[in-house]
């Protein structure tokens, strides 16, 4: 059974997708974002060890077996986030491999408190295999499952994972493609794609853009991206996100914090396009 | 009745004078504390031989407590009136004709309110509001009718100067229960406390979330488990004064708890415990319950005169009394280090265990035990998961896990709650403080609610960390009237009394914010 990057498991969440869910992050992405508030679940370890010497808990081992990984010891993880900080690859070391049969068993236990799952990341599209056995098996107990992404997997290309999919929250971190080569360093054109793809699917659950003012143009993104899913305005919810400096890797942590008042305005300029759903966090 | 010493008599008379003179007590303040002063003076109940040395003793010692109920109960501690015959039938005594509309409905309740005795003076109980006034709230246009169910609750939170007194609401959606709760989610009162009876099959998601909305600004509602609490009490039941389950036209006689924590400070280990020193304390405590009835029922004369029994309003037959606990965890905690193991209540299994060995220990005793005056409950008493005083110290309500030991996964919390919700039909509860500028998402709460249903938990409160209204244990205070009384001067409810001493005392502001 192949076993996946686990990063972290939230047993309870009220901000990934709709009530009370669990959700599971998984390691690894494919973009660069400037602004990642979890810079530390962008690569998979490569073991070279720095972290094993300085954790203070002990809490990290090389394996003598296997080629000289990093095991994880979560028992005595004290969860003071220094080999997180100190990787120079920005991946984690306190990954837990998981098949998607043991992932179920772990949101499983959360019933009847949740409503479903939601799989995040890093970008959990990565694992489009992971996703389809985990659902499919959610979906027998009558779990919802959602996926949170980056849009950067062609979701039209796999009927199948749309099968068991209810529905997607897409981040639109940029509308024009040079910005959004800014803030990520990939292309959009399969995000955009995917935005339309979904809402027409009726699976587009929620869009968000994070308010980085100074980075790009936060403006037309929220405007164009509004004109876009337009038609499916009163079935998508909008999330504004305003950015903060909280976790993200110091050489970009110099941007400004949105007004309020700069986000009320998006809103606003929305409510005016018919969009009724908007979140503002 | 039997005879007191004279230095007894003095020690009262001073404390009667110091009453008066009390710069922080209302004037109803003080009649109320002086009339339980002279009622301390009594000695007419038959009082079962060791009770004295139980429940005459420092807080950190004693192992019984009657909860202030006096030496000569003159009412029940608990009356639950049957309103909702009095607004087909009106009342001869209070001189009233059946309501013909929502201006006459709302005046006749707050007339009634004013004759219901209780152990604080107040009524523990003033009605499922929307069933009682769903009948005339198209009587005027809504916003009229908002504009009186305004005056009406503001009326009730000046007036019921307590706030034990409960409302119900629910299951099923009305419109006078949607104003309601569009009208506390404005006011921001302590009284009167209120619950949403909830049952998935019944209650909507719509009414739901919008008592979710109203409890994250004024800590109400909290939300009771409706199947669990019909399939034990019976459709008739009501939530009372904190979280108290029990039978509509009928009440409690009497409240007692046990210190569980105390009890196990007794014992030398815990064959100890279970053999000698807990079945001591319940006989004693069950005996004294039992003459506490018994000159309620057969000497008091309150169930031959009263007016609410004589037209009916509620029936001997149908009270009950309580047989309270607290200091679960405490007492699991004690009995473990005796046991040279350091497991803790909430986080370990072998201690939890030993927490519902306890419970299951208390509720056989409570089942064989027999009193001829609660055959509504099958002759015996119901369990109570009491929720503490002001003045405890390191005794954490009931089952409660001790505030600053919650788990860290709210999840396990609940699981933990699962364990022992069941054993009290009349009335359990476990309190959450929420981060609503995390949780701008009230169908969370709402899944959390229906799974811990699901679950057998019995009744949970909520309240957002930031409001003014908080949930001190099983009641509501404004912290900004704890503020006004620390300052020195009198307010309004003697419940923000209690609530300032449990803010001192039993660090409710310290609660794991979720």
């Amino acid at each position: 059974m192949t076993k996946y990057p686990v990063n972290k498991i939230i047993l309870f969440s009220s901000v990934d997708g709709p009530g009370n869910r669990t959700v599971i992050f998984l390691q690894g992405c494919n973009f660069d974002c400037k602004y990642c508030h979890n810079p530390e679940t962008r690569r998979l370890c490569i073991g070279c060890g720095t972290c094993v010497t300085k954790c203070p808990a002990g809490a990290l081992q090389r394996s003598e077996e296997n080629g000289g990984q990093v095991v994880f010891l979560p028992e005595k993880c004290v969860s003071c986030d220094t080999c997180i900080h100190i990787c120079p690859h920005d991946a984690s070391p306190r990954i837990r491999p998981m098949t998607a049969a043991e992932a179920f068993e772990a949101v499983k236990r959360q019933m009847p408190y949740i409503r479903g799952v939601t799989v995040s990341g890093g970008e959990c599209t990565l694992y489009p295999d992971f996703l389809r056995e985990l659902f499919a098996l959610c979906k027998e107990v009558s779990l919802s499952t959602f996926i949170d992404s980056n849009g950067t997997y062609d979701f039209a290309s796999d009927p199948e994972l749309m099968a068991v999919t209810d529905g997607v929250m897409l981040d639109i971190k940029a509308f024009s493609g040079e910005d959004h080569l800014t803030v990520t360093a990939c292309d959009n054109r399969q995000v955009l794609k995917n935005a339309l793809f979904l809402a027409e699917e009726g699976k587009l659950f929620e869009v968000r853009t994070v308010i980085v003012p100074g980075l790009y143009d936060t403006e037309q993104t929220v405007l164009e991206t509004g004109k876009l899913l337009k038609d499916y305005c009163g079935q998508v919810r909008y999330k504004i996100i305003a950015y903060r400096p909280m976790g993200v890797r110091e050489s970009y942590s110099h941007y400004p914090v949105p007004e309020q008042a700069l986000l009320e305005d998006y809103a606003e300029r929305l409510r005016e396009m018919g969009w009724r759903d908007i979140v503002i966090i | 009745m039997r005879p007191i010493t004279m230095e007894r008599v003095e020690q009262t008379r001073a404390e009667i004078l110091e009453t008066i003179k009390s710069p922080v007590l209302t004037h109803e303040q003080k009649v109320a504390t002086m009339a339980n002063k002279a009622d301390s003076l009594m000695e007419v109940l038959d009082l079962p031989e060791g009770l004295d040395e139980l429940l005459n003793e420092s807080i950190d010692t004693k192992c019984i407590c009657d909860l202030n109920e006096g030496h000569a109960p003159v009412r029940p501690r608990y009356i639950i009136p049957d309103y909702a015959k009095f607004m087909r039938e009106g009342s001869e005594f209070l001189q009233l004709d059946p309501p013909k509309d929502l201006f006459e409905a709302l005046n006749s309740l707050l007339i009634f309110y004013k004759h219901v005795p209780s152990v604080t003076n107040f009524p523990v109980y003033v009605g499922a509001l929307d069933e009682l006034l769903e009948p005339f709230i198209n009587d005027v246009d809504e916003e009229t009718a908002k504009k009186l169910l305004r005056l009406f609750l503001i009326h009730v939170d000046r007036t019921v100067l307590d706030s034990f007194s409960h409302a119900n609401i629910g299951p099923k959606p009305t419109k006078a229960g949607r104003l309601l709760l569009e009208v506390e989610e404005d006011l921001e009162q302590a009284v009167p406390n209120l619950t949403m009876k909830y049952d998935a099959e019944l209650t909507d998601d719509d009414f739901a979330l919008q008592a979710i909305k109203t409890s994250l600004r004024s800590a109400k509602p909290s939300f009771a488990n409706h199947k669990m609490f019909s399939s034990e009490l019976g459709e008739d039941y009501v939530i009372a004064s904190c979280y108290n389950g029990l039978k509509l036209g009928g009440g409690s006689y009497t409240l007692c708890r046990m210190i569980l924590s105390n009890i196990a400070k007794r014992a030398d280990s815990l064959k100890d415990f279970q053999e000698k020193q807990l079945p001591y304390v319940m006989d004693i405590m069950a005996r004294y319950m039992d003459a506490r009835i018994k000159f309620e029922v057969e000497e008091s004369g309150f169930f031959q005169n009263n007016f609410l029994a004589k037209e009916g309003f509620i029936h001997q037959d149908r009270f009950t009394a309580m047989f309270g606990m607290v200091g679960l965890a405490e007492c699991v905690n004690i009995l473990m280090e005796k046991e040279g193991k350091s497991g803790r209540f909430g986080h370990d299994k072998e201690a939890d265990e030993l927490g519902v060995a306890i419970m299951e220990q208390i509720n056989d005793f409570n089942e064989q035990h027999v009193n001829p005056y609660c055959s509504v409950t099958g002759g015996h008493f119901l369990l109570h998961a009491q929720v503490g005083l002001s003045d405890d110290r390191e005794v954490s309500p009931g089952t409660r896990i001790p505030i600053g030991e919650e788990p860290e996964e709210l999840f396990e919390h609940l699981k933990h709650c699962s364990l022992f919700h069941k054993y009290f039909p009349s009335g359990t509860g476990d309190i959450f403080p929420i981060d609503t500028t995390v949780h701008k998402n009230p169908e969370f709460l709402l899944d959390i609610i229906k799974g811990s249903f699901k679950d057998n938990l019995r009744y949970l409160s909520f309240y957002s960390s930031d409001s003014d209204v908080i949930r001190i244990t099983g009641y509501l205070v404004k912290r900004s009237e704890i503020e006004k009384l620390r300052s020195g001067v009198a307010v309004l409810q003697d419940t923000t009394a209690l609530g300032m001493g449990a803010a001192d005392n039993c660090r409710i502001e310290e609660r794991k914010v979720r």
